[in-house]
């Protein structure tokens, strides 16, 4: 995976999209349900979820595509209800693209100037100039049937950025490409939002591609958002099982709490008792049955002579799964039924461990979350 | 050598009476059944020298254009509106409504078209009773207006078909692409659907120009000395005037002038629904 680190930016905080309450229905089907969402000047945000979620819904509504039955849609503080899509500052980038098949590559990118103020000669600069931005110099002649996906992709881009929307929508712009392709153009995706400097708004169904590429992530079940943050927060601290499960990989083993002196204790089955801080539960949890995660990379197999750094629990291997550069083992901790899923990286000179091989397992409290 | 059945069939029924016609363009009547089997070109000077038959073709092309014209006009927005405005669900009812029409014999078409626009028809009584006119209007009939009204009529289905099919073939996302980038609906249709909507435009054309350059019955019905044809000349000169030759050579040459506006409208389309840069 390719990581460009989003951590040294400076977060933008000044609201450009505020979203009030939007409800929308088709027939008896809710597609939307009281989304309050603000989204920031020059932020790369996404809206993440599984299909039918409401995802492409909201950013159709952002776009003008769909009309809203409550609620109200406000971009730079001026209210969208009565202003049409051709009318919106913003672009899209269509998840099937959408290129015009009777025009050339340099018409499909000059399509929306026609109405601008320049002269001829310096659309034709402007239309070379987006062209060159998404890596297709010298391609304007080509005709559109005669390109690739990926080229489609640029070509789509260059067309909604060549207007300098306030904000460019993309739906889903990288579910046609293969693996390769689709990580390149991730990789290209951040390299030109920090180039233009423009929001960008994102919607995926891809859990990795919303990390890699994200300021901030709205996670969407059934036309509500589920948690809205910060990427790392977002993997580290959900806020509820589901979207705990929904993003990466996440252990799940039954506790029971209990607070002692001020401080949530919990006692995890397997694990043993650990102090739980006021950012790893819902606030107001109550004592009693609840449910504990941690990410696979959070324990670490104890091999001979190591000693845990902070706690340790034994347990059995019952699966292996090997990947080149990290192991996935199952292990089943001593009086837990169902295994843990723990990633190792593989260390030159370490052995992979067999499955049916005794274990020992470091794991610290500060990794675990709480659910009700 | 294998020559399929089709070939076979398509030689005997298209071929030969093909070269047929076209041979005996080229020969002299002499009586009833005999042909001067001489060739000679006598024909065709005729045929082009004329002003009967020049004025005739001539007549024949306006007509077979202006039934073109006002068929796909006509077609076009019910085409659109069936395509874009019925719900998917309903697409096929509608289509099949559309063909209605040819549920009826095409002479039967032509007869009511007669009760409709005739002195005392349907038409002129309608506007009587309702006090618009006094007197009957007669420029409706026996001319080459009747000849347009019916032919537009009938051919309408032929030209809303590959319309409609042409329409439906437009990504919709393509039109909300262009809405996004700042075109009202309007601009949206001049530079989207109606440049992608041309193929099925130029084959409604084609569709509907062609048969009716050649038609025969509906002038012969209700023409009436005015909206005679090119057929219906052609159709005097092998039976009534016993001039094989010369209908042959007028029958080659109406067929040469509708090729060459086909082969014209066939590039025209090709060079519509093309991509206008340059493959590499």
């Amino acid at each position: 995976m390719t990581q460009i680190s989003t951590a040294n930016r400076v977060k933008p905080t000044k609201p450009l999209i505020e979203m009030r309450d939007i409800s929308k229905h088709y027939g008896d089907y809710h597609a939307l349900c009281g989304i309050t969402l603000d989204i920031h000047e020059g932020e790369f945000f996404s809206l993440l979820g599984p299909s039918g979620c409401g995802k492409t819904t909201l950013l159709r509504v952002i776009a003008g595509f769909e009309g809203i039955d409550s609620g109200a849609v406000l971009i730079s503080h001026q209210d969208m209800a009565r202003v049409p899509a051709n009318k919106r500052p913003t672009n899209m980038v269509f998840q099937s693209y959408a290129i015009f098949p009777h025009l050339s590559v340099a018409q499909n990118v000059g399509f929306g100037l026609r109405k601008s103020t320049m002269s001829k000669a310096q659309k034709e600069a402007a239309v070379a100039e987006a062209l060159e931005m998404v890596g297709l110099k010298g391609y304007g002649a080509r005709a559109a049937h005669a390109l690739s996906g990926g080229q489609r992709q640029r070509v789509a881009l260059a067309r909604a950025l060549i207007l300098k929307p306030k904000v460019l929508l993309l739906d889903e712009p990288l579910s046609a490409l293969d693996r390769k392709m689709r990580e390149q153009m991730q990789v290209e995706l951040i390299r030109l939002q920090r180039q233009v400097g423009i929001t960008f708004i994102l919607v995926t169904h891809d859990q990795e591609e919303a990390l890699v590429m994200s300021d901030r992530i709205a996670v969407m079940f059934e036309g509500e958002i589920a948690q809205c943050d910060d990427p790392e927060i977002l993997y580290r601290r959900p806020k509820s099982k589901r979207v705990a499960d929904f993003i990466g990989v996440m252990n799940f083993l039954p506790a029971t709490l209990h607070s002692h002196a001020g401080t949530i204790i919990a006692d995890v089955a397997g694990l043993g008792e650990a102090e739980i801080a006021a950012d790893q539960c819902p606030a107001g949890i109550p004592e009693g049955d609840a449910l504990v995660g941690f990410r696979p990379e959070t324990l670490t197999l104890l091999y001979d002579g190591q000693t845990a750094t902070q706690r340790e629990a034994a347990g059995v291997i019952s699966e292996v799964v090997y990947y080149g550069d990290m192991t996935y083992y199952d292990v089943t901790l001593v009086g837990v039924s169902k295994p843990v899923r723990i990633s190792m990286r593989n260390v030159f000179g370490r052995d992979v461990l067999a499955v049916g091989d005794a274990t020992r397992v470091s794991w610290s409290a500060g990794a675990l979350v709480v659910f009700p | 050598m294998l020559i399929s059945p089709t070939a076979l069939y398509a030689l005997a029924l298209l071929a030969i009476p093909l070269g047929a016609i076209v041979l005996i363009s080229f020969w002299t009547q002499t009586g009833v059944r005999d042909f001067d089997t001489t060739l000679t070109g006598a024909n065709y000077v005729e045929a082009l020298s004329d002003p009967i038959y020049r004025a005739l073709m001539f007549r024949s092309l306006r007509i077979a254009g202006l039934v073109t014209l006002v068929t796909v006009l006509a077609a076009f927005p019910i085409a659109y509106f069936v395509s874009f405005g019925v719900p998917a669900q309903k697409k096929s009812l509608w289509i099949f409504l559309i063909t209605i029409p040819f549920w009826t014999s095409y002479l039967i078409r032509v007869f009511l078209w007669k009760v409709i626009l005739g002195y005392n028809g349907v038409f002129n009584s309608g506007l009587k009773v309702l006090g618009v006119i006094d007197q009957p209007l007669t420029f409706l009939l026996y001319n080459a207006n009747s000849v347009v009204i019916t032919l537009a009529h009938a051919y309408a289905p032929f030209a809303i078909l590959p319309i409609f099919v042409a329409l439906e073939k437009i990504d919709r996302s393509l039109l909300e692409a262009a809405r996004d980038l700042g075109e009202n609906r309007v601009m949206t249709f001049l530079r989207v659907t109606l440049p992608l909507a041309a193929p099925g435009v130029i084959a409604a054309v084609l569709i509907v120009f062609i048969p009716t350059i050649g038609d025969y019955v509906t002038p012969e019905l209700i023409g009436g000395p005015g909206g005679t044809m090119i057929a219906n000349m052609i159709q005097a000169q092998f039976l009534r005037l016993n001039n094989a030759p010369l209908g042959a050579a007028l029958a080659v040459l109406a067929m040469l002038i509708v090729s060459v506006i086909a082969v014209a409208f066939l590039v025209l389309g090709s060079r519509a629904s093309g991509a206008k840069g340059t493959r590499k």
